[in-house]
């Protein structure tokens, strides 16, 4: 049963990266503004004849028509080939698989904290609801969902790093620099993991195996760790997939905060030099690792509860 | 996966319905969160009388720190932090108001059209809401600033722009719920025109969660206004912006703590209290959510 159900996912994963590549071009290229002349913005007036100008938009294939220039830039995209970055010279596609190992590794580094605070709140609030640590998971999501990230990052150097001296403000060298910016992109998610956790692992807590298994005598160690949680981590995962997509959203922000190379401050870049190609392909390949990952986790909660695959979905 | 991601508005969305369940910050937030609404909004209707310097003028030597003559200290230019905040609280506020303005707008108008004629139009625009949801966060107004340069207008578009798929798809499934509700169907046997029978007759049913939705999306707005103006997306220099007041004091924040951390604080407290203010809302406004 799990096979068609992966097989019917892959094929709808298609259709939302054919969209999603659709809307970006379709953005990027229907709104006015002229490439050729955003990219030689920055050249000294009159350097740029306008012969030049026009076969500048020749050879980038500006002058198809729009049809024609999606064809050619989703042809390229399947075999590889995002196009040829106006500012760096290089393509596309390099230039990104040199960066998204690090923004992988901060986005898992994102969720690790999520899932280890949030969890870890979260169950102990499940546990002794109503007091103080049932509270400050409230508070946690709260905070954690009205936080600017970039802030958030801010703090965290002002405290772990300028006045604590634990870990380093900036630089991608080793796990310690990798902390804090994960940090950051974590807890904006924590609380909400640890809501989520709680909640299920309280509706958990009543159900009849629950009884049972107390009525057997197991311990309550045994009951919570392999009875209760187990249940209870199904919806947390299945919003691990969004949260993933968060971390990499913010990772656009935390790589800035942190000065770590990576796609997200490379976008940033690329939207400052004008540099079409490489901000249409960072988004596409950021869009397509989300879908991935979404693609990934309900895989994985389809292969944990048997009654997904059966589901609409 | 597509549908997880209508709670995209980050995780707000799945945090509101897990807080519902607790009574007890329910009216205590309301008034929480309109009160520190209500007063960031006077400060900015007011910021010409109640900032103490001239946003823009220097008024002391370079990052000063706090001091009772300048509460939020000094920038890198001399300038008044506290003074600065103030004004920013005029930018941010406008850009959450145009944004969720274009949003809404344009979202709701997509989500009657679509839900109400079905067939290929509301097809075509779900499957553009779709692969707009699938670009996570912040990414779709990148590519937005990315087509019409960075600038705070712009900014303020890109965020408008992003937050459409939501109100498409709130409004969409408000239509749908109505559409062969009775009193459609007598309006049409009545010869009503069709864009009066959405405006006057299906749209009011979707009030109470497009009010919800746009308190939401008014914070979260301004917190990704301000986070593209940190990142030189929006606002520029000399604009007192909160994002980018943040951004400039990042280079000396060893130096000086004040100048990145009051801009900051004060997007925390206008976010949180929309946020205050939306889930209390709903809890009020939606009976349906009071027995959970």
């Amino acid at each position: 049963m799990l096979v068609p159900y992966v097989l019917g996912r892959v094929a709808q994963l298609g259709v939302v990266l054919f969209l999603v590549s659709l809307i970006i071009f379709s953005i990027m290229h229907a709104l006015p503004g002229d490439p050729v002349q955003l990219m030689l913005s920055g050249a000294e007036s009159g350097s740029v004849t306008p012969e030049r100008m026009e076969e500048l938009r020749e050879e980038m294939g500006l002058n198809d028509p729009l049809p024609v220039q999606y064809a050619r830039y989703i042809g390229g995209a399947v075999t590889g080939d995002l196009g040829t970055s106006v500012r760096l010279r290089s393509p596309v596609v390099d230039l990104i698989l040199d960066r998204l190992g690090s923004t992988l590794a901060l986005s898992l580094g994102g969720i690790f904290f999520a899932v280890v605070i949030g969890m870890t709140t979260g169950i102990l609030a499940a546990l002794k609801q109503g007091s103080w640590i049932d509270t400050f998971s409230m508070i946690l999501a709260y905070v954690g969902v009205s936080l600017p990230l970039f802030w958030l990052g801010l703090l965290l150097i002002l405290v772990f790093s300028f006045q604590l001296g634990w870990f380093p403000p900036a630089g991608q060298e080793g796990l310690r620099a990798l902390v804090l910016p994960s940090l950051s992109l974590g807890l904006i998610s924590a609380g909400v993991i640890a809501r989520l956790t709680r909640a299920s692992l309280v509706e958990v807590l009543v159900e009849d195996y629950i009884r049972t298994a107390r009525a057997k005598g197991l311990p309550k160690r045994i009951i919570y760790l392999r009875h209760a949680l187990r249940n209870a981590f199904l919806p947390v995962l299945t919003i691990l997939g969004l949260q993933f997509g968060a971390m990499l959203a913010g990772a656009v922000v935390t790589e800035t905060v942190f000065s770590r190379p990576g796609l997200g401050r490379l976008v940033v870049s690329a939207i400052l030099w004008k540099d079409y190609p490489l901000v249409q392909g960072i988004v596409l390949v950021m869009a397509t690792t989300y879908v991935l990952v979404n693609l990934l986790v309900d895989v994985w909660a389809a292969w944990l509860d048997p009654r997904i695959r059966q589901g609409p979905t | 996966m597509v549908d997880a991601s209508v709670a995209d508005r980050t995780a707000g969305g799945q945090l509101l319905s897990s807080l519902r369940a607790t009574r007890s910050l329910t009216t205590p937030s309301l008034v929480l969160g309109a009160t520190i609404l209500g007063a960031w909004i006077l400060v900015a209707l007011l910021a010409s009388a109640v900032a103490p310097h001239d946003p823009l003028a220097t008024v002391a030597g370079a990052r000063q720190p706090p001091s009772p003559d300048h509460w939020f200290g000094t920038d890198r230019l001399g300038r008044d932090v506290l003074s600065r905040v103030i004004f920013g609280g005029r930018v941010s506020l406008l850009l959450g108001f145009i944004s969720v303005a274009i949003g809404s707008v344009i979202g709701t108008l997509l989500g009657l059209v679509s839900g109400y004629y079905k067939g290929l139009v509301d097809t075509v625009t779900m499957r553009a809401v779709d692969a707009m949801l699938a670009l996570p966060g912040i990414l779709l107004a990148l590519v937005v600033i990315a087509a019409l340069g960075p600038s705070i207008t712009n900014a303020m578009i890109a965020v408008g722009v992003s937050t459409i798929p939501r109100y498409a798809r709130l409004v969409r499934g408000t239509v749908l719920s109505v559409r062969e509700a009775a009193y459609i169907d007598a309006a049409r046997l009545l010869g009503v025109r069709d864009y009066k029978i959405m405006l006057r007759h299906v749209l009011p049913n979707a009030a109470v969660p497009l009010l919800v939705l746009s308190t939401l999306e008014f914070g979260s707005a301004i917190s990704v206004g301000a986070g593209l103006s940190f990142l030189g997306l929006g606002a520029q220099p000399p604009t007192p912006e909160w994002g980018l007041m943040a951004a400039v004091g990042r280079e000396v924040l060893g130096r000086a703590w004040w100048i990145s951390t009051f801009p900051g604080l004060a997007i925390f407290t206008v976010v949180m209290a929309t946020n205050l203010l939306g889930d209390s809302l709903q809890k009020i406004l939606d009976p349906r959510l009071r027995s959970r």
